[in-house]
């Protein structure tokens, strides 16, 4: 072997584990709740503050656990997508009103559509930090016994929705019955 | 002249009765002694005792909320750990993926000196290759030019 080939590969080696790494995107954080079981939580309803939605009404079905906010500019270019998911009728979306002001919360609801079958108000942030949130809008899947089984970190889209989201739902609809 | 200097005078004494006095909160140290070890999952690469995102501030809260409860440092810090992973970690950990970061460069950095040392005691131990012998010309340049030298 040439002595100068050392150095080559050493250099070729870095440019192509650089161009790796500038592929992928620091923001998205590997979250350890994928394949644990949700996070125990009591908050108050959005829509209705003396009544309250907690873990347990999200047992039992395969759901979409939405995190979202009224300040939040991604959650707004998401929403058309969400409102079409619950008129499908394909998987129930529950919300997490992440560090909202509630009048904020339900101005927006009332001008673009609930597409929530109940929204849980996380006014300071306590329950977000219990399911690891920092980015909003964040979306979980959530398997029949309350197992958290994908994340998405990030506004949906229509490929997203497509090609990741419904067929684990399908999958995991089927594997309960 | 004197009577500003009158007043710069009493405006600098007075000032100690204006000022607050600074209090010193334990368990606020103890909280950023445990947030300046853990990284912000919004301002990547700043400490969360230095960040000013919501997140931090949230975060900051709850670690002083879990020293009142008596939580201790490795406690708390494996609570975030379960939620948001080794990245809130900024000290990475001493296993796992974390010891590939902790050695690679350790070990990079030794080979590099011992392939260094390697190197240089072999070149200073080289026999150097005899020097050319003079030819006539250049002996004859010599000369010219020692006696060129002297006066």
């Amino acid at each position: 072997m040439r002595p100068y080939l050392v150095p080559v590969g050493v250099f070729v080696l870095l440019v192509v584990l650089l161009a790796v790494g500038l592929t992928l995107d620091p923001r998205l954080i590997p979250s350890p709740l994928i394949n644990k079981p949700m996070p125990e939580f009591t908050l108050p309803n959005l829509r209705n503050p003396d009544a309250t939605v907690s873990r347990a009404d999200l047992l039992g079905k395969v759901l979409l656990f939405n995190v979202w906010a009224s300040w939040c500019q991604a959650c707004r270019q998401e929403h058309p997508l969400l409102m079409e998911l619950a008129r499908s009728g394909v998987v129930p979306i529950y919300g997490l009103n992440y560090k909202d002001k509630r009048p904020d919360a339900l101005r927006w609801l009332d001008q673009l559509g609930d597409p929530y079958v109940a929204i849980a108000a996380d006014a300071d942030g306590r329950v977000g930090i219990e399911w690891g949130v920092y980015g909003v809008p964040e979306t979980f899947v959530v398997d029949r016994k309350g197992i958290i089984r994908y994340k998405q970190i990030g506004a949906l889209n229509k490929k997203l929705i497509q090609e990741k989201i419904l067929p684990l739902v399908r999958q995991l609809q089927a594997e309960g019955s | 002249m004197s009577r500003y200097g009158l007043l710069l005078a009493s405006i600098l004494f007075a000032a100690p009765v204006f000022s607050a006095p600074v209090s010193e909160d334990p368990l606020e140290r103890r909280m950023l002694d445990i947030a300046k070890d853990m990284r912000c999952a919004v301002c990547q690469n700043q400490p969360v005792s230095e960040s000013n995102a919501d997140l931090a501030r949230d975060v900051r809260r709850i670690i002083r909320e879990q020293l009142e409860a008596g939580k201790s440092r490795e406690e708390i810090i494996a609570y975030f750990v379960e939620r948001y992973g080794d990245f809130v970690l900024l000290k990475p950990r001493y296993e796992g993926a974390g010891l590939v970061v902790w050695i690679l460069p350790i070990s990079f950095i030794l080979i590099l000196g011992v392939s260094a040392f390697i190197f240089i005691r072999r070149r200073l131990r080289a026999q150097l290759p005899p020097p050319p012998e003079l030819s006539e010309e250049d002996a004859a340049r010599v000369r010219a030019a020692r006696q060129q030298e002297a006066p």
